[in-house]
């Protein structure tokens, strides 16, 4: 079979769109923890620290991701870091969507709120025991809606990547509909389905915790 | 916890953290500057077995990805593929070529940042890169042209001296600086690769494309509705470039191209890549 | 670093008013698309809101790139468009999916009572809505909306897949010709900064503003 569904070109595309899962799943384990661990940092309010971190962390958030990947993958290097472009896309993700998540966790734990916390400090327990069992499972739990939106964000900027001729949906798409312009809208519906299917299941997910924690 | 001690921790974490960033920087720029003097690069490439080169990934006949492998394929990878293996041959060991996608952008930076060993990606050789980087000889000889639809009234350079004209270059690429100096009054617009350029000519949004010749022989073998019209109105021929101050790699990378072209592997590529272009004859090419 | 700005002092300011004319037009374009299908999602009629609610979720779950690089691609041969407006109809488009869904939390929390108290008053359906509970309920989405600004001039940033000249286009530009990638991102990451600040500030000032408004 040959045209933009060919047998090699079908195989090719799919390939793609494990590179994104692949970049995606680890850009939200990591961003999920250094995120989480900036946000507690940005809710304990420590002095002097917590508003260094966010100044890091409110200039990261207010820049383009865009600039960050480029930045990662032509700047870093003149540090030494050498990176490849999975490696400097996982990496831009990660710091990137590290910051979002630091937001949206530091607002999951404001929401727990203040009396929860004086409860657990008159049982006994000292502050690091009440944040760890009390607060933080809860902010957590609340924060599942939002994290999954922002992560249905993060899925969507792997396309990004791109630009950095990381061998993505995107790019793939793009290489396949080289061949023959005839190719285009075949491909353009092809991964905008993809990109829906993926994306709509994680939103449905985020609806379905939205009730169950009403 | 008492309220000083916390205000005492949390000063001396921000300066260490402030410290960290900021000694991360000075001393990641310096370990770079003494890492890329003190390196001979032929001498890794040997160690390691393994040469990385830069190729095209969006380019007809020269480096463009196959799907089949997923791997880029054209003159210059076979090109690069042959001077490693001459390379290799020289040196008595093996070494493996690995290919990385660059941009017409990108190419230069990755070289500089040490991300790739060297570029075979139609690089022309100019004074302004060669500032940069070092190039072997030339081993194609291109030259700018002028693609335009079928039936356009172009047909050469000099007709499209006229801003009702608009011209679509390339991104990063010399053609559009020499197009100024044969067609000022042209309006020109940048894209940033070949196949959106062609996308943009065969939706009207330009008149002409602007490159080397031998890319768009190829752009004219991808879209039928396309063709190079006139001849090409300079030299541009393409260099291979390793990072400036890599003496030894460049002599090793020059020497085995020289000996590829005396075997005859050259012509063979050449032939492979070029003998069924419309209105190239191949055999102008071999050297 | 200031080197790079004086020597290319021309090159980047084009950039920059590129980038804020595309984030303008695109607020404009995706606020009044963006309020029209929060509308049709709360419409009475049952198509109308599935035609509302088949748009917002359509353009929320697929790449901003994949919106644009359409448009240029493809789009671009039936119809004269450029990189530019490529990308700012990409981006009218993608950011007005997620404003519609701002605007329906913020429509949503206006009290149900307003809908009714203003109907018995002998207001039509649209009377009602347009006078009594949009207003209201666009107060109440100005926090969710500034953040959606915010990611606006981030995401016009997607011009330099297009040739838009933005920003963006205009660093990778400067830094292939330099080589010096390192300072000029950062300088025009400065610049990101000052526009997205100052959205910020803007935002928070409304929301002062209106604040006070409410507890009055």
């Amino acid at each position: 079979m040959s045209g933009a569904f060919s047998t090699s070109n079908v195989q090719y595309l799919l390939k793609g769109l494990g590179v994104t899962v692949g970049v995606s799943i680890i850009s939200i384990i990591i961003s999920f923890i250094a995120g989480s661990v900036l946000g507690i940092i940005l809710y304990e309010k420590v002095p002097y620290f917590t508003k260094t971190v966010r100044l890091i962390v409110n200039t990261i958030r207010n820049l383009p991701l865009l600039l960050i990947i480029f930045f990662t993958y032509f700047a870093l290097p003149k540090l030494g870091v050498e990176l490849n472009a999975f490696s400097a896309t996982v990496f831009a993700m990660s710091v990137f969507e590290a910051t979002m998540v630091a937001e949206i966790i530091r607002g999951g734990l404001l929401s727990v709120g203040i009396g929860q916390t004086e409860g657990a400090l008159s049982t006994g327990m000292n502050k690091v025991q009440t944040l760890w069992y009390i607060i933080l499972p809860q902010a957590l739990k609340r924060s599942i809606p939002p994290l999954i939106s922002q992560f249905i964000s993060l899925v969507k900027d792997t396309s990004l990547a791109t630009a950095i001729v990381l061998p993505e949906l995107m790019f793939r798409s793009q290489v396949i509909y080289g061949q023959n312009p005839k190719y285009m809208v075949p491909m353009f519906i092809t991964i905008a389905a993809l990109y829906f299917v993926v994306n709509y299941s994680l939103s449905l997910l985020a609806k379905w915790f939205d009730k169950r924690l009403v | 916890m008492s309220k000083f001690k916390l205000k005492r921790i949390g000063l001396v974490a921000s300066v260490i953290l402030v410290l960290v960033i900021i000694g991360g920087i000075f001393f990641g720029i310096n370990a770079q500057k003494q890492q890329l003097k003190g390196t001979d690069k032929l001498q890794t490439v040997k160690e390691t077995h393994t040469m990385r080169w830069g190729v095209k990934c969006d380019t007809r006949l020269f480096g463009l990805i196959d799907p089949k492998t997923g791997e880029s394929q054209g003159f210059d990878v076979d090109i690069a593929r042959a001077v490693t293996a001459q390379i290799a041959k020289d040196q008595g060991t093996t070494i493996k070529p690995e290919f990385t996608p660059v941009t017409t952008n990108s190419k230069i930076q990755l070289l500089k940042n040490n991300q790739v060993d060297a570029v075979a990606a139609s690089m022309t050789i100019t004074p302004e890169r060669a500032k940069v980087v070092d190039f072997t000889k030339s081993y194609f000889p291109a030259g700018q042209s002028i693609l335009v639809k079928k039936g356009s009234p172009v047909t050469s350079i000099r007709d499209l001296n006229n801003p009702k004209y608009t011209v679509i270059g390339i991104m990063g690429t010399t053609a559009l600086d020499t197009m100024k100096k044969f067609a000022p009054n042209a309006k020109v617009i940048a894209m940033p690769d070949n196949s959106q350029a062609l996308s943009a000519l065969e939706s009207g949004q330009g008149d002409a494309i602007t490159t080397d010749n031998a890319i768009l022989y190829g752009l004219a073998q991808q879209s039928h509705d396309t063709q190079v019209v006139g001849k090409p109105f300079t030299n541009q021929p393409y260099g291979l470039a390793v990072n400036k101050g890599q003496a030894s790699l460049r002599k090793a990378v020059d020497r085995a191209l020289q000996e590829t072209i005396d075997n005859g592997t050259y012509n063979r590529l050449i032939q492979k890549w070029f003998s069924n272009i419309p209105g190239l004859d191949w055999r102008e090419l071999t050297k | 670093m200031i080197d790079i700005f004086t020597q290319n002092w021309q090159t980047i300011l084009n950039g920059f008013w590129v980038t804020i004319l595309s984030s303008v037009i695109g607020l404009v374009g995706s606020l009044l698309l963006g309020t029209i299908f929060a509308l049709l999602e709360l419409a009475p009629s049952r198509s109308l809101r599935i035609i509302g609610t088949a748009f917002v979720e359509f353009f929320r779950n697929i790449p901003l790139l994949v919106i644009t690089m359409f448009f240029y691609v493809v789009v671009s041969s039936s119809f004269k468009i450029g990189g530019f407006w490529s990308g700012t109809i990409g981006l009218i488009l993608y950011t007005s999916a997620f404003i519609a869904e701002c605007l329906r939390g913020g429509i949503a929390s206006v009290d149900a009572g307003q809908m009714e108290g203003a109907r018995s008053n002998g207001l039509t359906y649209t009377q009602a809505m347009t006078h009594i509970v949009l207003p209201q309920g666009f107060r109440l989405a100005i926090p969710s909306l500034g953040n959606q600004f915010i990611n606006l001039v981030k995401n016009s940033s997607i011009l330099s897949f297009v040739a838009g000249f933005d920003l963006m286009y205009q660093a990778n530009v400067i830094s292939g010709a330099n080589l010096d990638p390192f300072n000029t991102y950062i300088i025009v990451g400065i610049l990101y900064l000052l526009i997205t600040a100052s959205v910020s500030w803007v935002v928070k000032r409304l929301e002062n503003r209106i604040g006070k408004e409410v507890i009055r």
